[in-house]
């Protein structure tokens, strides 16, 4: 059974805008899979109907089998947003045990999960702090252990580390493949970045704007578990190229218009 | 030690305090300024002093007014907050004229609420405290109760939770800065209306009334003695209000406000 089975999406916004236009895309357990494209080209739109948090105009989405809205009501997705979206009066600990919270979990289970969350994303000992305590890069692994505490089986990753800088993001780049392995979960994930979503993923989605289509998918073959070496291996390399190329054949990637000598209108 | 350091650092504060009644004081006396125009400190002292027990007394009777109308003015803007937040198409018909009405010198109905109700009771000095108290507190909720970020309630969505419990655990705790912001403005904004109010008419137990008495038949002394208690209780409302505020945000990153 596919963890996620995207059938004939497509997606009208009020106004006449089309984000998405016939999306069909298969997802296998505990595979990686990120989605890269232009802005506008609907990928964390499409992201947001996996995940059952807009309607598609037509189409539909399973999940393990199951309808996106039973999936949703049965707790069994993780999101990840760009912003941490971390509760400013709640302290680390209580951000991460907000959803067991709300599933009706015991204190006592709770605080137990809490702290194997803190370990796993390495915040052992910030527990009692407040989020604005923490670095950015801090308070991203608080949401990623939040997303993770009530153990979804798939994780909605959107754009997590895209306000975050180079070092950091390369460094929590690994530490989300580390906790991805330790999981039983599928990972869904949205990003800008060509050497991100080659490094992490185990197949790339390439989409194309106006409206939203899948270009093209490319599976990445690169030997797990993968490491900083990862990225000097020349297969990595091809990989990137292969990317980029079909961005390119998709139209719309955001280049300056200097270096494709197109002019504004040509676009 | 800690003890110690607080009381350092409100040094300087106190030095200009003391500094500025001498100066008060010397102007005065020095100048020979008429009492009329203003009293020497030492003079309102002594017309404090003499007379505590009325000036306590018609400022605990004031303060009654201005705490009746802060809390039935607060609750009512807390209410249609809430309402108007919920329900957008209520929110865009109501809102420009909330805001409006934010902006209306509000206290110039005094005389006109003296003639709706008995100028005599404190309901009338209630109401104009009410009407200025609801207005800020009104339009700060709905601005906090609306300033969750979408990816905070698609979070909660996600989560497969009612409304009532993102109110609960998200919306209400977003807009409580705000709420409080409009506290404070209304603590000071009852005061206000209470003793503008009673300028305009109202029991001699009253604290307004009898600055208004006392200036006309030349008491000055007492006047500005009153004066002194009416500061003393506004203080004393906003300082109370501040408290509550960092009980229930304790959360909230702050700067002290004194020293380092």
């Amino acid at each position: 059974m596919s963890a996620v089975s995207i059938k004939n999406v497509s997606k009208e916004f009020k106004g006449g805008t089309k984000a998405l236009e016939d999306i069909d895309l298969e997802i296998e357990q505990r595979e990686f899979v990120s989605l890269i494209g232009p802005s506008g080209c609907g990928k964390s739109t499409l992201l947001r109907i996996v995940g059952d948090l807009i309607e598609p105009t037509s189409g539909g989405v399973t999940v393990n089998g199951k309808p996106a809205r039973q999936a949703r009501h049965d707790h069994d997705y993780g999101i990840v947003f760009q912003d941490p979206v971390l509760y400013d009066w709640r302290t680390v600990a209580r951000n991460i045990a907000l959803p067991l919270e709300l599933a009706g979990w015991d204190r006592n289970r709770r605080s137990q999960r809490v702290d194997e969350m803190l370990d796993l994303v390495e915040l052992r000992g910030f527990g009692e702090h407040h989020p604005w305590q923490l670095s950015g890069g801090m308070q991203q692994r608080v949401s990623i252990a939040r997303a993770l505490s009530f153990d979804p089986a798939l994780l909605l990753m959107d754009e997590p580390f895209g306000a975050l800088d180079e070092m950091t993001r390369e460094r929590l780049n690994a530490e989300l493949l580390r906790i991805w392995q330790a999981s039983e979960s599928t990972i869904v994930f949205v990003t800008h970045s060509i050497a991100e979503a080659v490094f992490l993923s185990t197949r790339v989605v390439v989409m194309s704007s106006r409206p939203g289509r899948v270009s093209k998918l490319i599976p990445i073959d690169l030997s797990q578990p993968r490491s900083a070496a990862t990225r000097e291996d020349p297969r990595f390399f091809e990989l990137a190229t292969e990317v980029r190329e079909a961005l390119h054949m998709g139209g719309g990637y955001d280049m300056p218009l200097a270096a494709t000598g197109l002019s504004e209108g040509a676009t | 030690m800690m003890l110690a350091r607080r009381a350092r650092d409100w040094l300087p504060a106190l030095g200009v305090f003391v500094a500025g009644i001498g100066l008060w004081q010397g102007f005065v006396k020095g100048l020979h300024v008429q009492r009329f125009l203003l009293p020497a400190p030492s003079a309102i002292w002594t017309a404090f002093s003499s007379n505590q027990n009325q000036l306590w007394h018609e400022g605990w009777f004031t303060f009654q007014e201005a705490l009746g109308g802060f809390a039935i003015g607060c609750t009512a803007g807390i209410l249609f907050a809430i309402i108007v937040a919920r329900w957008d198409l209520l929110g865009s018909a109501l809102m420009p004229y909330a805001i409006a009405a934010n902006a209306i010198p509000i206290i110039a109905f005094a005389p006109i609420t003296n003639a709706w109700f008995d100028p005599l009771t404190k309901t009338s000095k209630m109401v104009i405290a009410a009407v200025l108290c609801f207005f800020p507190v009104f339009v700060n909720v709905v601005r906090g109760l609306r300033s969750v970020k979408p990816e905070q309630i698609e979070l909660m969505r996600s989560y497969a939770v009612g409304e009532l419990t993102v109110f609960r655990l998200v919306r209400v705790p977003t807009a409580l800065p705000f709420l409080f912001t409009a506290l404070r403005v209304a603590s000071v904004l009852a005061m206000i209306g209470s003793i503008v109010a009673e300028y305009y008419g109202g029991s001699l137990d009253a604290l307004g009334a009898n600055i208004e008495q006392d200036a006309s038949l030349f008491q000055f002394e007492k006047a500005w003695a009153e004066i002194i208690i009416a500061s003393l209780l506004g203080i004393g409302f906003y300082l109370a209000v501040v408290a509550l505020e960092r009980l229930a945000t304790r959360w909230q990153p702050r700067e002290e406000i004194v020293g380092a």
